[in-house]
């Protein structure tokens, strides 16, 4: 067991008074999220010299389920957590305010501006809005997943493995989430077998790393029907989907990691979603309604990433910037409101 | 054995700790040799105190101060309780080692103890002083996981609020036996009288939802 103390400043104690927003403010960008999607849209958006804040469920976004990171560009690998302590003192760096535990309930959508509400009943007004809020864990939707979760059914692999030591666990899933997680339950648990429907869609470097592994089994092809058990879970029934044979297969868990849905929230009343509900953007991540833009796992672009969302999250930025400035004049310009912001003639 | 503090975490802490309100005690309890992260909590907690003068370390034997131990309802170890200015228990409790993500609830708790409130919504603080009968909350971590100390923070303002409540931290993987009776396979697990089970972190609601039907 491992006790190197992971200290997070931010939560529930900090060293500087907590952040909050202004109600009678009129913000230039209101960011709702503080992924990677989220923070690299405050940021960029400050550095044009807007007032900016950020409003979030959760510091830190899917970073903090994360074990570790090794695929984003000059980090060779780092905890997830690690990575967002990095992003947020970055952002922070700027004087960006963000406000943890203020989840959106509502939004009105406006010309000339925007409201948004929170679940604790406050309401602030912005020009433009990056809605950059992610994504949560895809369940299998199958018998026995609701009645055995936390009872051997986990959908966090960092939070829960330490309680596999020496206990036979699955993994669903085929991409990289579901091989991480086996990697990372290979360290305790006797055994893991990995399940999947289909074929790995991993990153060929962390399949190669799975199938060497001398505690892991894995059964492609295979569907997962059911979740067994009595008091806590003792199994699955699954389908070999190449025989059509089903059987069963003893084990103490299983980790779900068969990707994820978007979060779009209150945000799905009033901009266009696909049929699996994720925001569609366009190549500038404007949604459908002028001055509300997207970005990240939340929208419909493909290949959920760090990289990807973090680099979404800076067009949204530049492009309600750009958005701003053009707003007819009585519509205030660029920081008009906003006596803090530092100016920067930074070209980026 | 090795610090639990960087210089640069101290410096923090030390700011941090500037925020504590009153003097708060941590009465730590360890047992012997065979005493699973005993002595990485000894050091730990020294470290702690040594970091403000409002914050005193009473360390204590599991067999030895079985008469205090059993004051505090202190059966495992190590355990540690936070003790207010006049040295009252108030129902704030941690059974291992609060490192890992868990400094997060433990720091938020002796700043709480020490008197520093933070607050709570109106409309829940009646529900919290309406509750009248005895209540444990159990709330089962690992030392990984992130989501976990929200959930003991939210436990130990609930024992702070109404003498009926009693919270603590169990950490899995050092209370094993603690863990499987409770089939505990997913974390953080609440517990309430050892009946009421919630999984995940749960608002503040959802644990007086369960506390209300006792
Ligand atoms: C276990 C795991 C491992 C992964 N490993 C990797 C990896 O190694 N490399 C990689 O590139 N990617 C990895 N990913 C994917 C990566 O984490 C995501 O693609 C990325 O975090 C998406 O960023 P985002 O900002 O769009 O959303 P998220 O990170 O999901 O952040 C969303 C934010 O929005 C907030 N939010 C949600 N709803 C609301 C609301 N209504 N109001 C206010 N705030 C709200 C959330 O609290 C959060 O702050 C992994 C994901 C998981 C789960």
């Amino acid at each position: 067991m491992k006790f190197d103390l992971q200290m997070d400043f931010g939560s529930g104690f900090s060293l500087s008074p907590k952040d909050s927003l202004e109600e009678e403010a009129l913000y230039d960008v209101l960011v709702a999220g503080s992924g990677p999607a989220g923070l690299n849209a405050a940021l960029y958006a400050r550095r044009k010299g807007l007032r900016v804040a950020i409003l979030a469920k959760k510091k830190g976004g899917q970073l903090l389920d994360t074990s570790v990171v090794e695929n984003y560009l000059g980090i060779q690998g780092l905890s997830g957590e690690q990575l967002a302590g990095q992003f947020l003192e970055h952002v922070r760096s700027l004087e960006v305010p963000l406000v943890e535990d203020a989840e959106i309930t509502s939004v009105v959508p406006g010309n000339s501006f925007h409201l948004v509400t929170t679940a604790t009943g406050k309401t602030f007004r912005t020009r433009t809005l990056v809605v950059a809020t992610g994504s949560k864990p895809r369940t299998l939707d199958i018998p026995g997943e609701a009645a055995y979760a936390g009872k051997g059914v986990a959908y966090c692999a960092i939070c829960d493995a330490p309680l596999f030591r020496d206990k036979d666990v699955f993994v669903a899933g085929g991409g990289n989430s579901a091989v991480e997680a086996a990697l990372d339950l290979a360290k305790v648990a006797r055994s893991v077998t990995l399940v999947h429907r289909s074929r790995f869609r991993a990153d060929q470097i962390l399949v190669d790393r799975l199938l060497a592994h001398p505690k892991v089994d894995v059964h492609l092809q295979t569907r997962i029907l059911e979740i067994l058990g009595e008091r806590a879970m003792t199994g699955l029934l699954v389908q070999d989907l190449g025989t059509g044979e089903p059987r069963v297969l003893a084990g103490d868990g299983i980790f779900i990691e068969i990707g994820h849905i978007p979060l779009a929230g209150p945000f799905a009343e009033h901009v266009d979603t696909n049929v699996h509900g994720e925001i569609l953007v366009n190549a500038k991540n404007e949604t459908s309604i002028p001055g509300i833009f997207a970005a990240g796992d939340v929208t419909q672009v493909p290949y959920k990433q760090i990289v990807i969302a973090a680099g979404e999250g800076a067009k949204a930025a530049l492009a309600a910037s750009e958005y701003i400035q053009l707003l007819p004049p009585d519509q205030g310009t660029l920081g008009e409101t906003d006596s803090q912001a530092p100016q920067f003639n930074l070209s980026l | 054995m090795n610090k639990m503090f960087t210089p640069e975490l101290e410096e923090q802490l030390r700011q941090v700790f500037e925020g504590l309100v009153d003097d708060v005690t941590i009465a730590l309890f360890t047992d012997g040799e065979a005493c699973y992260s005993c002595p990485e909590t000894v050091g730990y907690m020294r470290e702690v105190a040594a970091l403000s003068d409002k914050i005193h370390l009473k360390e204590y034997d599991l067999q030895r101060d079985a008469a205090t131990a059993a004051g505090f309802k202190v059966d495992l170890a190590p355990s540690i309780v936070l003790l207010d200015a006049k040295g009252d228990y108030q129902g704030v409790k941690f059974n291992g080692i609060p490192a890992g993500h868990e400094i997060n609830s433990f720091i938020p708790a002796l700043l709480e103890v020490s008197g520093q409130a933070s607050e709570v919504p109106e409309d829940l603080a009646a529900r919290v002083d309406a509750i009248d009968k005895p209540v444990n909350i159990k709330v089962f971590v690992t030392l990984s996981c992130p989501h976990c100390p929200g959930a003991v923070q939210k436990a130990h303002k609930l024992a702070l609020m109404n003498p009926h409540v009693e919270a603590e931290m169990v950490e899995a993987q050092t209370f094993q036996e603690l863990s499987s009776k409770f089939n505990v396979s997913g974390v953080p697990k609440i517990v309430i009288n050892d009946t009421y089970e919630l999984v995940g972190n749960q608002p503040i609601q959802a644990f007086l939802d369960e506390m209300e039907r006792i």
